[in-house]
């Protein structure tokens, strides 16, 4: 791949501050109405790693580049501009610079500049005073040696090593540049940004506020008059919302398959998407507890597993076998599931891999009258209860006893890291559908989110090896071997990626669903309500 | 008299102070705080960042240290700041208050303005069909779950009206009010009428029973008066005491309408408060409720002096 495309950039760069041709058919104004069914735990997107916190108050920020929102996939190829005009690697591919938009304002009239960027990247690699209270994307970074600045318009990244990858992190929802001159505590409350939209209110419990940025660096943009999400709990009442028309776009991948039908049966004419949304449902398995520090005992319980089963069961046909990286068609990274059909638990004789997981643990002395008993631990919400339960299910099969272990949410994740658990059901979501971001953040040693502590130098090394690769084919062959490894490892085998459905009506316009995330496509700036 | 109010006054006030201590310590008790809530919604735990959030709000202060803070803030009418939303407390509970005041408020009339005369229908006709008509209405009322009514309702007004009653911004007007609150009051309503009305049914048997009903009767009072002034007035003190609980209730019970209907009261945000352990609400709503309870209590107990002359609370 080619990280120098300077023809493309202008051409790009013209199309987002411009986009004139499109300009006529757009009506402005209106309102648009949207449900949370959680209460975002801050407005600071830098401090958060969920979709209530993304998909709300991206409309805020901007990023030095974003994903293209009219392409169905997140991908090198769709990263635009936004705060960067433009950017080049240098020769030896250790150093991305940008040149930033003029003229930009923060929402409280204060001038952008370099300096916000150093600022905020400074932050995150933990080298200012000012500190977030929680800084999930750590890992991300690991390989950003500093950043520099040249005048008010240039910024560099440094890095130790080529990392074409740092691209896609810096276009991901969870990379919006944060203002120096504004404690990060208060963007927790009251954020600033530089977005099509300001912050009116975030009431707990209630709902935010959104306004249109009338200074908006993209001139004609945004078309909307605000933008109000309401908490709604209750997801019933919040399909009745929708249908009724007192919502106008339902919160993202929210919908299951039936609650989607029974929508569109109610609302004819709503838009309906269903796609990847790039969470996984994973085993974990606590690999220094005996008998699961034994390879044998791990291999029998990925044998057990039915995938096939969950994606009927559990998601009623709406969920993708892969591995860790979500497969294609949806993903760009994954391999497809015939890849894995020599993993344990991949292929499809389901009872030819139970007969080989039983054998295994009759050896280590367990059988019908012997079964292994284990404690199954999960967090006591449906979409990680009832998964577990029909995991519980698979592993009687090879002579695994299994026993729900529900926790409260607050002590789900103290327990995995202090690693009080035997086996447990996960379900994580990749912010961007790039090997970086998931190798470093759930597997590599010492990252916070690697939950079960896997840890292989080994691995660590082919992690940086893939990174640093700018030949995208060689890079993606040694991706899927990576993949294949960690599956065949027990690492924490992907049960299913999840789909899930989003609805609008017929009237709101410029909503484009992406195939590989939920996270990436929530500016809202060129949305529009043709009523 | 007055020593009888001085003497409920302390008594409130000892139940005040033990609901203080029974809830600081239950909230210490049930796993995780705030930080591990916190970082549980960004899917990590750093455990340097989580102490520092740990120190930052005081929770590493032993417990009596924490409890005393707070009493002491709380006389000086300081509730303290949410830990969520790094707001004042009471920016965030006072706004809530008249919000589920209003749906009480409503649930209550209902409940007593169908009720009562409901259930004096219901004794006076008894057995008749009538009797059994409202008996299997109110026993409807009692089993049926708020949550599942509660959507039928949504349900049913989206079919009739093609709109659902429900909270998704401030009422801009009093009749929107009214609108807004109608519903869901009736829906709770409906539930507490069934029971003061089987109460008040039970009630009635019993006086109507009673000698000096004869008398009143033999002695030409029309039957209205029978039954509305001289049974009614002694049928109505059990009932008044459970007119008090059901109010008390509705103040800081309404969960599952509040969330049904999406209405931001007190309920929902004490229960979403609890599960992120955000303590200064949790504590100063409990407390809150509670001395809506014992005030209601209390006036209940007054009330009984004014419905039946005979009962006074000696000196």
């Amino acid at each position: 791949m080619k990280l120098v495309r300077p023809a493309a950039l202008l051409i790009s760069a013209a199309l987002a501050v411009g986009g004139a041709g499109e300009a006529h058919a757009q009506k402005r104004g209106g309102i648009l109405r949207s449900f949370l069914p959680d209460n975002p735990p801050s407005a600071s997107i830098h401090e958060e790693s969920t979709i209530s916190v993304a998909m709300p108050f991206s409309a805020l920020y901007n990023n030095l580049v974003f994903f293209d929102h009219t392409k169905k996939r997140d991908a090198f190829d769709t990263i635009i501009p936004e705060l960067a005009t433009s950017w080049k690697w240098s020769e030896d591919n250790t150093r991305l610079t940008f040149q930033l938009r003029e003229g930009v304002k923060w929402h409280d009239g204060k001038p952008f500049t370099s300096a916000d960027v150093k600022c905020t990247w400074d932050m995150l690699a933990g080298k200012t005073e000012a500190k977030l209270r929680k800084n999930p994307r750590k890992s991300w970074y690991r390989n950003l040696k500093e950043v520099t600045t040249n005048g008010p318009t240039e910024v560099t990244f440094v890095l130790g090593r080529p990392q074409p990858s740092l691209l896609m992190m810096l276009a991901g929802a969870f990379s919006p540049v944060y203002p120096c001159h504004v404690p990060a505590a208060q963007m927790r409350t009251k954020p600033i940004g530089t977005g099509p939209f300001k912050f009116v209110s975030f009431k707990q419990n209630e709902g935010i506020k959104l306004t249109r940025n009338p200074d908006y660096w993209k001139k004609g943009e945004p078309y909307l008059d605000g933008i109000e999400w309401t908490m709604i709990p209750s997801r019933s009442t919040a399909i009745l919302a929708f249908v009724s028309g007192q919502v106008d776009l339902t919160y993202t991948n929210t919908l299951t398959a039936p609650l989607l039908r029974d929508v569109k049966q109610q609302s004819p004419d709503a838009v309906c998407a269903m796609e990847a949304s790039n969470v996984q449902n994973t085993l974990v398995v606590n690999r220094e507890v005996a008998p699961f520090d034994d390879p044998d005992i791990r291999r029998a319980m990925m044998l057990a597993i039915d995938r096939k089963a969950f994606v009927n069961s559990i998601f009623d046909g709406e969920a993708i076998i892969g591995g860790s990286m979500l497969p294609p068609p949806a993903g760009q990274w994954g391999m497809p599931a015939e890849k894995l059909s020599d993993v344990p638990g991949y292929g499809d004789d389901v009872e030819k891999a139970r007969a080989e997981g039983r054998k295994l643990m009759e050896a280590h002395g367990y059988g019908p009258d012997k079964p292994l008993k284990v404690k199954v631990s999960t967090r006591n919400h449906p979409a990680y209860r009832d998964p577990a339960v029909l995991l519980i299910d698979h592993l009687k099969n090879v002579y695994i006893d299994g026993e729900l272990d529900l926790l409260d949410t607050s002590v789900w994740y103290a327990r995995m890291v202090r690693k009080e658990y035997q086996v447990g059901l996960n379900t994580s979501g990749i912010g961007i559908d790039d090997p970086d971001v998931n190798f470093y953040e759930n597997f590599a040693c010492g990252s916070e989110r690697n939950y079960t502590r896997y840890c292989n130098p080994e691995m660590d090394k082919l992690f940086d090896q893939q990174s640093a690769m700018t030949d995208m084919k060689q890079r993606k062959e040694l991706v899927w071997k990576i993949d294949k490894m960690l599956q065949m490892d027990g690492a924490r085998p992907v049960i299913a990626h999840t789909r899930g459905g989003t609805c609008w009506h017929p009237y709101v316009k410029g909503v484009d669903i992406p195939i590989n995330g939920i996270y990436n496509h929530w500016r809202f700036d060129d949305v529009w309500m043709d009523k | 008299m007055a020593s009888y109010l001085i003497r409920r006054l302390l008594l409130m006030l000892l139940t005040l102070f033990g609901v203080s201590i029974i809830i600081f310590l239950l909230l210490r008790l049930v796993p995780g705080n705030i930080a591990d809530i916190l970082f549980d919604q960004a899917g990590m735990v750093d455990p340097s960042e989580k102490a520092a959030i740990v120190t930052e709000l005081g929770l590493d202060r032993p417990l009596h240290e924490q409890y005393l803070q707070w009493i002491g803030d709380l006389m000086q009418g300081d509730l303290g700041t949410s830990y969520l939303s790094e707001k004042p407390a009471l920016e965030e509970i006072a706004p809530r208050i008249p919000i589920s005041a209003r749906l009480a408020g409503l649930a209550l009339l209902f409940s007593v303005v169908i009720g009562v005369p409901l259930g004096v229908l219901s004794a006076v006709r008894q057995n008749s069909m009538l009797d059994y008509v409202l008996r299997i209405v109110s026993l409807s009322g009692l089993s049926m779950p708020s949550f599942w009514l509660g959507l039928l309702v949504l349900m049913a007004a989206l079919a009739l009206f093609g709109n659902i009653p429900i909270y998704t911004s401030e009422p801009a007007s009093f009749w929107q009010t009214v609108a807004l609150y109608l519903v869901p009051a009736a829906v709770v309503g409906f539930r507490s009428s069934a029971l003061i009305m089987r109460l008040t049914r039970s009630s009635m048997l019993e006086v109507l029973r009673q000698d000096y009903i004869r008398t009143a009767r033999s002695k030409g009072a029309p039957e209205s008066s029978v039954n509305f002034v001289h049974a009614l007035r002694n049928a109505v003190v059990p009932v008044t005491t459970t007119i008090g609980v059901e109010a008390a209730f509705l103040i800081g019970g309404l969960i599952v309408t509040e969330t049904v209907f999406n209405i931001p009261g007190v309920a929902r945000f004490l229960v979403e408060a609890i599960r992120w352990r955000d303590y200064p609400i949790v504590q100063n709503l409990v407390m809150f409720i509670a001395v809506v309870v014992v005030t209601v209590n209390f006036l209940v107990d007054l009330l009984y002096m004014v419905l039946d002359p005979r009962i006074r609370y000696a000196e």
